[in-house]
């Protein structure tokens, strides 16, 4: 079962339709999902899922890079997790990286560096941010466009994170994650 | 939340809007009027009647008229918007996109821009299902201009039920359109909805098409009580 986390502050009335409901809608066609929001999370919230999609957020929501703390539980994670924007940004702040000011928004290309699981050699994807991340140094970098990195993944864990947005036109990333665990 | 709808008086933007009302507290409409028929960001056939269903909405309309050269017409979104920022105090604009990464980007980047929510309340949701939801919540809709082989002028003027509905999915799935219209394939103008407090009478109107293009326009209408 998948738990998808709505990553959108509180403020935002559609969060949940806009960046949670598109990967309900992909995960819940392979396997039985369901959603929380990031504010639900406990220690106990992720038993009975094995694994965990942090969903991304709106331009102008960066609730969760202040709020790292409410998600200390991704390091002791022993399930596979993907982070989507601000899902990224979440995980690789949680493991020691930083943000820094990145605007991308529109449809951009970008390169695969290190064969994975997810994706492989160039191609177009939707992009929707302020900040990219400069991620951790227990991470490897998975994908760049011209301006920052869009992909990483945990050296030993299958923690991985893309800031681009599969949900939009790239539906088989997410399904590539889901099957392959 | 205080937020102002992007506006086009079709079945989308109409839905985007009692979506925002029943989440948000909305303040205003915000139309682009653009005067190039080739413009994918703001052409909309009947884009006059925003006028009338503001007026049946009770909501205050931001009607400003665009050359609708592309990137350029981003400028005059920006105008309007910032119109809407001082003189509405809104925080946040809902659109009614769907798919269209085209005009989503723009508007988002428009937004971000000027320090404001982009909010998207059917991004990406199934477009057979969005035209069944605005019909079971009694919006009354009829399409105004199609764009798309197969569909021609015999389709101008239909009001959007059930039958309708079917058509469209099956010419959409067998001849690749956006059975919503999403692509341009197909634009709509709602003429009643439960919140509008008066319903809209077309008086009189015209069809103008060639082939597989062509405008439903409306030339005379009234609002009518309910």
């Amino acid at each position: 079962m998948i738990l998808v986390v709505d990553m959108n502050s509180k403020k935002n009335p559609f969060g949940l339709q806009e960046f949670v409901l598109p990967i309900f809608s992909i995960a819940e066609e392979i396997e039985k999902s369901a959603v929380k929001h990031y504010l639900e999370l406990n220690a106990t919230s992720l038993n009975g899922y094995d694994k965990v999609i942090l969903s991304g957020s709106a331009l102008k929501d960066t609730t969760t890079f202040n709020q790292t703390n409410l998600f200390a539980w991704l390091k002791d994670c022993d399930k596979p997790v993907l982070g989507i924007c601000a899902g990224m940004q979440t995980i690789g702040l949680v493991f020691g990286g930083c943000v820094k000011k990145c605007r991308e928004i529109g449809m951009t290309s970008i390169a695969t560096c290190k064969q994975n699981i997810l994706f492989s050699s160039t191609f177009e994807v939707y992009v929707l941010h302020n900040y990219a991340l400069v991620p951790p140094v227990e991470f490897d970098v998975l994908a760049e466009s011209a301006n920052c990195v869009h992909g990483i993944k945990h050296k030993h864990k299958d923690v991985y994170g893309v800031l681009f947005h599969p949900e939009v036109r790239n539906i088989e990333v997410v399904k590539r994650f889901i099957r392959t665990f | 939340m205080r937020l102002g709808v992007l506006f086009s008086g079709g079945k989308d933007s109409t839905l985007a809007l009692h979506k925002a009302v029943e989440k948000a507290e909305v303040v205003c409409l915000i139309t682009l009027v653009s005067e190039n028929k080739e413009s994918y960001m703001f052409h909309t056939p009947n884009i006059d009647i925003t006028t009338l269903q503001a007026e049946a909405l009770g909501l205050p309309l931001i009607q400003k008229v665009t050359a609708g050269e592309p990137e350029e017409e981003l400028k005059d979104l920006e105008a309007a918007i910032t119109q809407a920022v001082n003189d509405f105090k809104i925080e946040g604009v809902v659109t009614g996109a769907v798919e269209s990464v085209y005009q989503a980007a723009r508007i988002q980047q428009t937004c971000n821009n000027l320090g404001v929510w982009c909010l998207n309340p059917l991004w990406k949701k199934n477009q057979k299902a969005l035209l069944e939801e605005t019909m079971t919540i009694g919006f009354k809709t009829i399409i105004s201009g199609v764009f798309a082989y197969p569909l021609d002028k015999k389709w101008l003027g239909r009001q959007i039920d059930e039958a309708v509905i079917e058509q469209l999915v099956a010419l959409g799935d067998e001849y690749g359109f956006s059975p919503s219209g999403e692509g341009g394939e197909i634009e709509t103008t709602v003429l009643d909805a439960p919140l509008f407090m008066k319903r809209i009478e077309v008086l009189g109107s015209n069809v103008k098409a060639q082939g597989n293009s062509g405008v439903f326009s409306i030339k005379q209408a009234r609002l009518m009580e309910k």
